[in-house]
Parts: C-alpha cells; sequence; structure tokens
C-alpha cells in the first residue's frame, strides 16, 4: 500500500469517526442516562428512526432544521415517557417492552414519513473547521456538525454530573439499589420514567442528526440498526458517558474502512471490511473485559442480574 | 450489513391485530368471488413509496388499476422468503388472482418456479430478464427494461463532465444487472473520453444509507467528480455528490431536483410502456407474452432532462448516443477484457443478447472487485 | 418464567396451586388480547377503516380455510425454533439475541455441506441427517462462542450475541457471493441448489413442511427438560441466582455453555429447514428477520418451552393475514407495525397483572425472577 493510500484512508476514517459516530453517541448516551437509573430501554432504534422522521418534517415545514431538531427530541420523551412507566408496572420486563416500542416507534415514523420521502429539508450547516488544511479529503473530513460537539459536551457534562451532583446521585443510587434509594425518600419509579423520558430525547436528537446532517435525508432505510447497536455500546463503554465517546469514535472510524479500503482499490472481501466494526468491537471486549466487568454495571439493571 | 433485515424485518412482517382476532374469532364469511374479469396481484419487495425501485414499479402500476376489465391488489415489504409464495398464493386462493407481478430479483427462484408449476391456470410475470423456454413453465414470463442503456448514455455525458478522468459509482451488489450498468456507464465514457475510469464501491446490501454517504464521500476523497450509483435508493449518493460539489447522473427515477448545481442526467425505467402494453392486451383478454424486454429502441427506458451540470457538449454526445441506441447500436463493442486481464467477450454482442444476462465481471477500465 | 416458579415453589397446595397458575396464564392473555382488540378497533375507526372488516380479514386469512391454516402453519415452524433460542438461554438469565446469526451460520453450513455431498450423489437420508447435524453444530457452536465468553471472559451476552449476528451475516455474504457461489444464480448470488430430491418435503396431505414437527418435538423435549430434569432444575437455580448457583457447587460455567449451545442448536435448525425445505440453497434470503421475531414470540410465551408453540403460531397467522388485510384495505405496511407495537405493549404490560386477581392465588403468591 502507498504511502498516498495510507493517507487516503487514515483521513477517510478519521472523517467517518465524526460523520457517522453522532448518532450513536447520542443514542449511547441516552441509553447510559437510562441504565444508570436501573432500566433498560432496548427500544431506542424506535426513537432514532421516529426522531428522524419527525426532525426531517418539521425542517420541511418550518425551513428551521434547529427546531426539527428539538421536535425529534421531544418525539423521543413521549416514547420514552412511554416506555418507562409501562415498565414502572410490576413484573413488566422492560427488555421486552423496548422491543416492542421499537416496533411501535417505527411504524409510526413509516406511517407518518411518507410523504416526506421524496422532499429535500433544509439541512444542519456544518462548521468548516478544517479550513486551515491543504488536503481537501482533511477539510471535508473537518466538517463538522454543531451536534457533534454538542454531543461531547453533553458527554462530557452526563460524566460529570452523574459524579458530582445531587440529581447524579439520585440517578445512580436509583440504579445500583433500589432498597437503598427508598430508604433515602427516593421514588425510584419516578426517577427511572425520568431517566427514561431524557434518555429517549437525547435518541431523539440522535435521529434527526441521520436526516438532517449525515447522510442527511429521510427514508425507511435510514437507520439501519444503529439505535440497537448504540444501545449495545452502553455495555461495551461499561456505562461510562466518556467512553461511550470513544466507543462511537471507534464504531465510527471501522465502519469507514470498508468503502475507503475499496477507494484506494482494496476490494477483496468487502463483506468482512464493511463488518470491521463489529469484529473490533467483539475483540476489543474480549481483551478487555476481565471477568469483573460487570461490576461497572448498574446493579438494578436486569441485565446485570 | 444487511441489518436493515435484522432490525426490523422481523418486526415488521407482521399485523398486529391478528392477535386481537385471535381473542374474537369471527365465524368464516366466504370470500367474495372473483371479478369476471382479470384479477392482477402484484407483490413489491419493499415499501411502495421508497422514492426508487419500487416506487417505479408502483407508479407504473396505476395504469393497469385504471384499466377496464382488471383489477389489481398489491402487497408491498414481502421478503424474498417463502413469504412471497404465501402471499401469492393468498393472493390466489383468497382473492381469485389469476395474474401475478413479481418485481423482485429473488422471488423468481425457486418461488415463482414453483408457484407457476403448482398453479398453471394462474399467469406469473417477473421482472427480471430470467426466464427461459426450456427451463421453466409456460404460464410463467420475464420482463425488463435494459437500463445499462440509460447508463451508458450516462457514461457518455460523465465522460465529457469530469476533468479528473475519473467516475465514482456506489453500487450495491455485485449482481449481472448492476455490473451491467456499471459496465455500461465506463464503455459510454471511454466511447467519448478513452482516459476515463470509473471506480466502484460495493455497499453490500440494497439500502444502506449511512455506507452509502460513506461510500460517496471517500469516492470523490479518491479524486472522482462524477458519482452514479445504482442502490434502492439514490437520493443519499445525488445529494452526498452536490454538497462536495461534484457533478452526479442518476437511477432509477428522476433526482434532478436534489442536485441543482451538479446533476448531469440519470437512467429512468419505463415501466409504464411495459404495463400499458399488458393493459391493453388484457382489455382484450389476450394471453400476456411471456418475454417483453426492451430498451431504447422500444421506449423501455430514458434519461432524465439535463441538468446543469450537463455541458453542451456533453448533452451533444448524449443525444447522439441516444439516437444511436434507438437505432441498435451496440454497447459492447468486443473483444472485450475484464479487469483481471481476461477476455471475457471475444465480439460484438448485441444489446439483448442473453450472453450479456450472465455478466460476472468487471470490465478493464473499473477499478474494483466482485468478490 | 413465573409460571414454571409457582409449581416448583407451592409444595403444599401444589396441584391446586397448579391448576389456578395455569388458569391465570390462559386468562390474563385473553384479557389483554380482548383489551388490545378494543385499542385497535378504536385505531381503526380513527382512520376510516372497518374493525369489523379487520377482524373478518384477519380470521379469513391466518384460520379460515385450510390454505389459511397452513399458510399459518408454514409461518410459525421458524419461530418456534428461534423463540426457543431466545427461551432455553432466558431460562438461565442470559439475554441472547443472536438466533439470527446461528441461524444463518446453520443455514449456510448445512447448504455448504451439502455441496460435495449432493455432487458425489451420496444417499438421500445420509445427506439429510448430515445436514441437519452440520446445521445444529454451527448454529450451536456459534452461539456458544457467546456463552463461553461470557462465562470465561465476562463479556456480556446481549451485545457479544448481536455483533455475532453481524458477523456471521458477512461471512455467509462473503462465501455465497465469492468461493462457494453457483455462478449460475445470477441476480440472486446464492450456493449451489442442493436439487429437489435431497430437500425437505411436506407433510403428507398439507402444504407445511417437516420443520413443523421437529419445532414441536423440540419444544416438548426442552419443556421435559427445563422443567424434569436435573439440568432444568440447576439451570433454574443458576438464572435465579447465579452466586447461590456457584455457591452450591453447580457447574454454572458448563450450564451456561450449554444452554447457549441448545439454543444456537435450535436457530440452527430452523436454519436447515430454510435451507433444505424453502431456498434450496443458501443466500441472504436467510436473513429474513426470524431470529429477532423469536425474541418477541419468547417474552409473550413467557420463557415456557410448551407456550411458543401456540404464540408462534399467532405470530404465524398475523404474517399470513397481514397481506390479506393491505392488499383489501388498502392500509400500508407500517400501519401492521404501528398496531402491532402496541398490542405487543398491552400484551407485555398485562404480565403486571399475575398475582392481582385473588381467584387465582393460592396462599403463596408468585415470585419474580
Amino acid at each position: 500500500m502507498t504511502a498516498e493510500a495510507l493517507t487516503t484512508i487514515l483521513i477517510a476514517m478519521l472523517g467517518g469517526a465524526i460523520r457517522v459516530s453522532t448518532p450513536f453517541i447520542f443514542v449511547a448516551l441516552g441509553e447510559t442516562l437510562t441504565e444508570k437509573s436501573g432500566r433498560i430501554n432496548l427500544g431506542l432504534e424506535g426513537n432514532l428512526v421516529l426522531g428522524a422522521m419527525v426532525a426531517y418534517a418539521i425542517s420541511f415545514h418550518t425551513g428551521s432544521p434547529w427546531l426539527g431538531v428539538l421536535a425529534a427530541g421531544f418525539s423521543g420523551v413521549f416514547l420514552g415517557l412511554m416506555h418507562g412507566s409501562i415498565c414502572s408496572l410490576k413484573k413488566v420486563n422492560d427488555i421486552a417492552v423496548g422491543i416492542a416500542m421499537m416496533s411501535f416507534g417505527i411504524g409510526v415514523a413509516f406511517f407518518f414519513g411518507k410523504p416526506y420521502i421524496q422532499p429535500s429539508a433544509p439541512r444542519l450547516e456544518s462548521l468548516p473547521l478544517g479550513g486551515w488544511a491543504s488536503n481537501p479529503a482533511l477539510q471535508q473530513a473537518l466538517e463538522i456538525n454543531p451536534l457533534f460537539i454538542v454531543g461531547i459536551l453533553i458527554a462530557i457534562v452526563m460524566w460529570w454530573a452523574l459524579a458530582n451532583t445531587r440529581v447524579g446521585l439520585v440517578v445512580r443510587m436509583t440504579g445500583d439499589s433500589e432498597p437503598a434509594a427508598r430508604a433515602m425518600g427516593i421514588n425510584p419509579i419516578k426517577v427511572r420514567i425520568l431517566a427514561t423520558a431524557a434518555g429517549g430525547f437525547l435518541a431523539g436528537i440522535g435521529g434527526a442528526f441521520l436526516s438532517l446532517s449525515y447522510p442527511g435525508s429521510w427514508n425507511e432505510g435510514l437507520s439501519s440498526g444503529q439505535g440497537l447497536m448504540a444501545v449495545a455500546l452502553v455495555i461495551f463503554a461499561r456505562w461510562n458517558p466518556l467512553r461511550c465517546i470513544l466507543a462511537a469514535l471507534l464504531f465510527g472510524a471501522a465502519g469507514a474502512l470498508g468503502p475507503a479500503l475499496q477507494s484506494v482499490g482494496i476490494s477483496q472481501g468487502y463483506y468482512f471490511f464493511n463488518a470491521a466494526p463489529y469484529i473490533l468491537t467483539l475483540f476489543i471486549m474480549v481483551a478487555a473485559t476481565g471477568s469483573n466487568s460487570a461490576r461497572a454495571a448498574p446493579g438494578e439493571l436486569s441485565i446485570a442480574k | 450489513m444487511a441489518t436493515k433485515q435484522i432490525s426490523r424485518r422481523s418486526i415488521l412482517k407482521t399485523g398486529a391485530a391478528g392477535i386481537a382476532a385471535m381473542a374474537l374469532p369471527m365465524p368464516f364469511i366466504k370470500a367474495a368471488s372473483a371479478a369476471d374479469g382479470v384479477v392482477l396481484g402484484a407483490v413489491y419487495v419493499g415499501p411502495r413509496d421508497d422514492f426508487g425501485w419500487n416506487q417505479a414499479h408502483a407508479v407504473a402500476m396505476e395504469i393497469l388499476k385504471s384499466t377496464d376489465n382488471v383489477t389489481v391488489i398489491e402487497e408491498e415489504n414481502v421478503p424474498e422468503t417463502d413469504s412471497v409464495s404465501k402471499s401469492m398464493e393468498s393472493m390466489i386462493n383468497l382473492d381469485g388472482a389469476n395474474l401475478i407481478l413479481g418485481t423482485s430479483f429473488g422471488y423468481f427462484e425457486p418461488f415463482m418456479i414453483d408457484l407457476a408449476n403448482k398453479y398453471p391456470d394462474v399467469q406469473f410475470r417477473h421482472a427480471a430478464p430470467l426466464w427461459s423456454e426450456d427451463k421453466h413453465p409456460a404460464n410463467l414470463g420475464s420482463y425488463f427494461c435494459y437500463l445499462n442503456q440509460a447508463h451508458y448514455v450516462d457514461g457518455v455525458a460523465a465522460g465529457l463532465s469530469t476533468t479528473t478522468n475519473k467516475i465514482g459509482f456506489v453500487a450495491a451488489k455485485p449482481i449481472p444487472t448492476v455490473l451491467s450498468n456499471i459496465n455500461s456507464v465506463l464503455l459510454g465514457a471511454r466511447s467519448v473520453n478513452p482516459n476515463v475510469e470509473v471506480q466502484v464501491i460495493f455497499t453490500g446490501d440494497w439500502s444502506l444509507p449511512v455506507r452509502e454517504a460513506e461510500a460517496a464521500n471517500a469516492l470523490v476523497d479518491a479524486g472522482c467528480d462524477v458519482l452514479t450509483c445504482h442502490v434502492d435508493g439514490p437520493k443519499v449518493v445525488i445529494e452526498t455528490a452536490e454538497g462536495r460539489g461534484v457533478k452526479s447522473c442518476g437511477h432509477n427515477a428522476s433526482q434532478a431536483a436534489l442536485a441543482p448545481k451538479g446533476f448531469i442526467t440519470g437512467a429512468e425505467y419505463k415501466w409504464e410502456t411495459i404495463y400499458s402494453m399488458y393493459a391493453d392486451m388484457l382489455a382484450k383478454g389476450e394471453t400476456l407474452p411471456n418475454v417483453v424486454v426492451g430498451g431504447y429502441h422500444n421506449d423501455m427506458v430514458k434519461n432524465t432532462a439535463y441538468g446543469a451540470g450537463a455541458t453542451p457538449e456533453a448533452i451533444a454526445a448524449a443525444d447522439a448516443a441516444i439516437a444511436g441506441l434507438k437505432e441498435g447500436k451496440p454497447i459492447y463493442v468486443g473483444p472485450l477484457k475484464d479487469n483481471q486481464g481476461n477476455l471475457v467477450l471475444d465480439k460484438t454482442f448485441d444489446n439483448y443478447d442473453p450472453v450479456l444476462d450472465g455478466m460476472n465481471y468487471l470490465l478493464e477500465g473499473v477499478i474494483g472487485s466482485i468478490t | 418464567m413465573a409460571q414454571a416458579e409457582t409449581s416448583f415453589a407451592t409444595p403444599p397446595a401444589y396441584d391446586t396451586a397448579r391448576i389456578r397458575a395455569s388458569i391465570e396464564a390462559v386468562a390474563i392473555p385473553l384479557g389483554a388480547l380482548v383489551a388490545s382488540a378494543i385499542i385497535f378497533s378504536v385505531f381503526l375507526t380513527l382512520l376510516g377503516k372497518s374493525p369489523l372488516q379487520f377482524f373478518e380479514l384477519v380470521w379469513r386469512g391466518g384460520f379460515g380455510s385450510s390454505f389459511s391454516l397452513q399458510n399459518t402453519l408454514q409461518r410459525a415452524t421458524p419461530l418456534i425454533l428461534t423463540g426457543l433460542a431466545f427461551a432455553i438461554p432466558a431460562r438461565i438469565g442470559l439475554v441472547m439475541i443472536g438466533a439470527e446469526g446461528a441461524l444463518v451460520i446453520g443455514g449456510f453450513a448445512a447448504a455448504a455441506l451439502a455441496i460435495p455431498l449432493v455432487s458425489a450423489e451420496a444417499p438421500v437420508y445420509l445427506t439429510m441427517l448430515l445436514m441437519v447435524l452440520i446445521a445444529m453444530a454451527a448454529g450451536g457452536a456459534w452461539n456458544a462462542i457467546a456463552g463461553w465468553l461470557k462465562h470465561s471472559r465476562g463479556v456480556n451476552e446481549t451485545i457479544s450475541t448481536l455483533l455475532l449476528t453481524y458477523i456471521a451475516i458477512a461471512i455467509m455474504n462473503f462465501f455465497v457471493e465469492g468461493a462457494l457461489r453457483d455462478p449460475a444464480s445470477q441476480n440472486k448470488p446464492s450456493t449451489m441448489p442442493i436439487g429437489k430430491d435431497y430437500m425437505v418435503g411436506n407433510i403428507p396431505g398439507t402444504d407445511v413442511h417437516w420443520g413443523l414437527v421437529f419445532g414441536l418435538v423440540l419444544a416438548v423435549a426442552l419443556q421435559v427438560l427445563m422443567s424434569r430434569t436435573t439440568f432444568g432444575f440447576a439451570a433454574r437455580v443458576t438464572g435465579g441466582n447465579p452466586r447461590a448457583a456457584l455457591a452450591q457447587g453447580l457447574p454454572v460455567g458448563t450450564l451456561i455453555v450449554v444452554c447457549s449451545a441448545i439454543a444456537g442448536a435450535c436457530a440452527g435448525l430452523a436454519g436447515y429447514f430454510e435451507v433444505a425445505a424453502i431456498h434450496g440453497q443458501a443466500n441472504a434470503s436467510l436473513v429474513a428477520g426470524y431470529g429477532f421475531t423469536g425474541i418477541l414470540v419468547a417474552f409473550l410465551a413467557r420463557h415456557n418451552p410448551l407456550m411458543i408453540v401456540p404464540v408462534a403460531i399467532m405470530f404465524g397467522a398475523i404474517e399470513a393475514s397481514g397481506g390479506l388485510i393491505q392488499r383489501r384495505m388498502d392500509m400500508p405496511d407500517a400501519t401492521a407495525l404501528v398496531l402491532q407495537g402496541i398490542i405487543f405493549v398491552v400484551l407485555l404490560a398485562s404480565d403486571s397483572l399475575y398475582g392481582r386477581f385473588a381467584i387465582f392465588q393460592p396462599k403463596i403468591s408468585t415470585e419474580r425472577t
């Protein structure tokens, strides 16, 4: 492989990490918050898809993509409240409800999204942070969407707030031990509903990124499972918001590998290159997780029990 | 990665209310007897409004819906599993369908072949050039528009529009129909500009918008300044190209509006030609022919009206190419080698020669691999 | 799970408790279905569609004729097997969502093995047997990787099974479109067809393939295994409390790996029937989502192997009638998705009703695992 080809690949992976990672960041952060409170919402794929549709539709009608982003967030809150409330009933399994909610959210998005497949809606402008670079590919790679930066800021704030604020303590307490939380006068049900709603909000914004920035279009095949994968990445990131960013960046970069290799003429076995994110994630998990990894999991999580 | 199916199909294909109905069993009510005329069942692999392959069929199907004597029933999102057989059988048994149109490649074998044998009184037609008289039942048949002719015209226009001499092609899967479109773009471009190369990236599935955008970006980064594609919904590729400031050629339907600056032209099916012919024959009570295929010479494909990206000389050359195709001028002028150096076409082949339907190579000048 | 626990945890009034629990297990879902039907009717009315016509069509499409019934059963067949593939690990406390991958690997392995055997014209029944075995072994081994990683490395099984699914699909696609592609499979890359002689036929007198019988037998066998044997007992104890299980000296690691392997074998068998009874070859259509639908089937059956059969049949009926509804009522496929989501949510929410009605209750309340 020539140095030029290697540069192309590396730049593509950098660009891919930035472009592709944002929806993963938002969904994973939303799920982290929800899981920290002791619930699993496996249905964030539904929030993502519904958010994508709502954002596109609102941006199309109002001409303001940022209004679309906000609306997407609230569509996520709606689904989150539904999930949170139903799972607050005794004996209802949150994982199963998540799967059912996924179907509901996707269904609503498809049903109301039909008229928006064809038209073009105003999209979120990216910030040209690569103006200094002489390499046009690098310039392009550094076209950064404001949502990417917002996502990183939210991750930092969430990481800090979980550890250092009273709200963070309440969420963690609820997630780690329901009896302990009750003893402190916390209403775990309320906390979990709110955490699921807030998580839903973030996942909805992740969807807005898909339809309004990258790839920047609405159709029924838009998500191809990113929401489901992002939920899984939370376990990979061990419920740490900062690690969610890392996981998402890594996943995005690995996802850019397949097309980038083909673009420099290395195209045999592209199915494996395209599966690189999954293979890489699995290897890292095997290498990095000792038998004590489950300790990072919130104690009330059904997946951790 | 086919995640679309994984994450969705499972949950997609069911109609919830069935559960409810089990609680409220209704007495069996006799099926509405089939109308005297033709009951046509159309089966689509995706949603009817996907701005791509399925929509192209569904829009053209309207012609049949307005035909006297023909009742059209439709089913969308039917995967290429035994769901196809069962949906079609259900149309036959419960709706009295006597003509079935299957519009996805994978419906043909084994499903439509088996059904045609099982229901000899029902006519089946499938949208790909796969039927052959000596292998398949007589009540089955094929219809297809050779879109590669329109992609050849894309190539001609693109060949005169590129300054880097590199055209990028985002492709779903390495099957003959797709490969023929890629090769035709190359041959079209080389017919006017011998230095052109076509670089292809396979995404691995028909609808993966994020990877399609990644592929489009990677192609631009690799120096391509014209992009085209063969995926279910070309919207993402065309919009990404426009966003990167490069030119583009469309696929399936008109994407001109998506790229006001860089759109050159695009390849479009004209299923309506076939479906109106079917409609006329059905209205007269005639049996449909087993094979209806065509291209430019019989008005079954077209190119999108030229956009701002097309230079006057590109338009002139493309118009000339269209005129040539209408007269039957061959695209595959032999001898031709594949990009591994093997001689794959030893002579010139007619545009409808069945040899070309089995294409499993990328021609010399295409950068990419089919495995 | 709670149902099995009930019978296990209530030795005093064993029989009465069992009967009451069984009645409860039927009455509550039925009530939820009625409730769903009502919500659903409101929805349809809002959409300007006739609920009455809808229910009539569901009945006709799912059960109303011998064709419809067979359609339903055929569609239920893979779901029985993938439902089992989720339910068995769930009994030991594992959330394994990778049945799709095990199905693909199993089906692909069977199709790949068939290539030399069919070319050599090996005896039909021997070939079939070997194909079944390799499909189950490949699917089982594939899923066992996740179980083994869980036990030995602490790798979360939910994420590893999801990742393994994507990897399985990549492996199959790589070979199906590359080394093992039948050159004749033009517009749909596939392995070489195994040929009619080597394919699994239908149950005599029906249009339903033999996979249904295998599914039923396996459901019964796994019910016995999980509720009547030491192995099943140990698995349930482990699922209830892994630490206690370890403390009691149960071979938790072996149990986890074996349960994962059983699950993978069920999914692999589903893959075998997709190849040998439906497609006659392996191709991308093996990825049809059965593995994921199986998760919902298992949850609605509350991870009870026997209950999976009727739930899978219910799903089969929904799918079988879905097309008829699309055609007759001119509703987009997405409508079904919305309504389906609502109904699953109602059904799942009805889980909270268990133990709430005095008439179903013995003195001891059911325990949640």
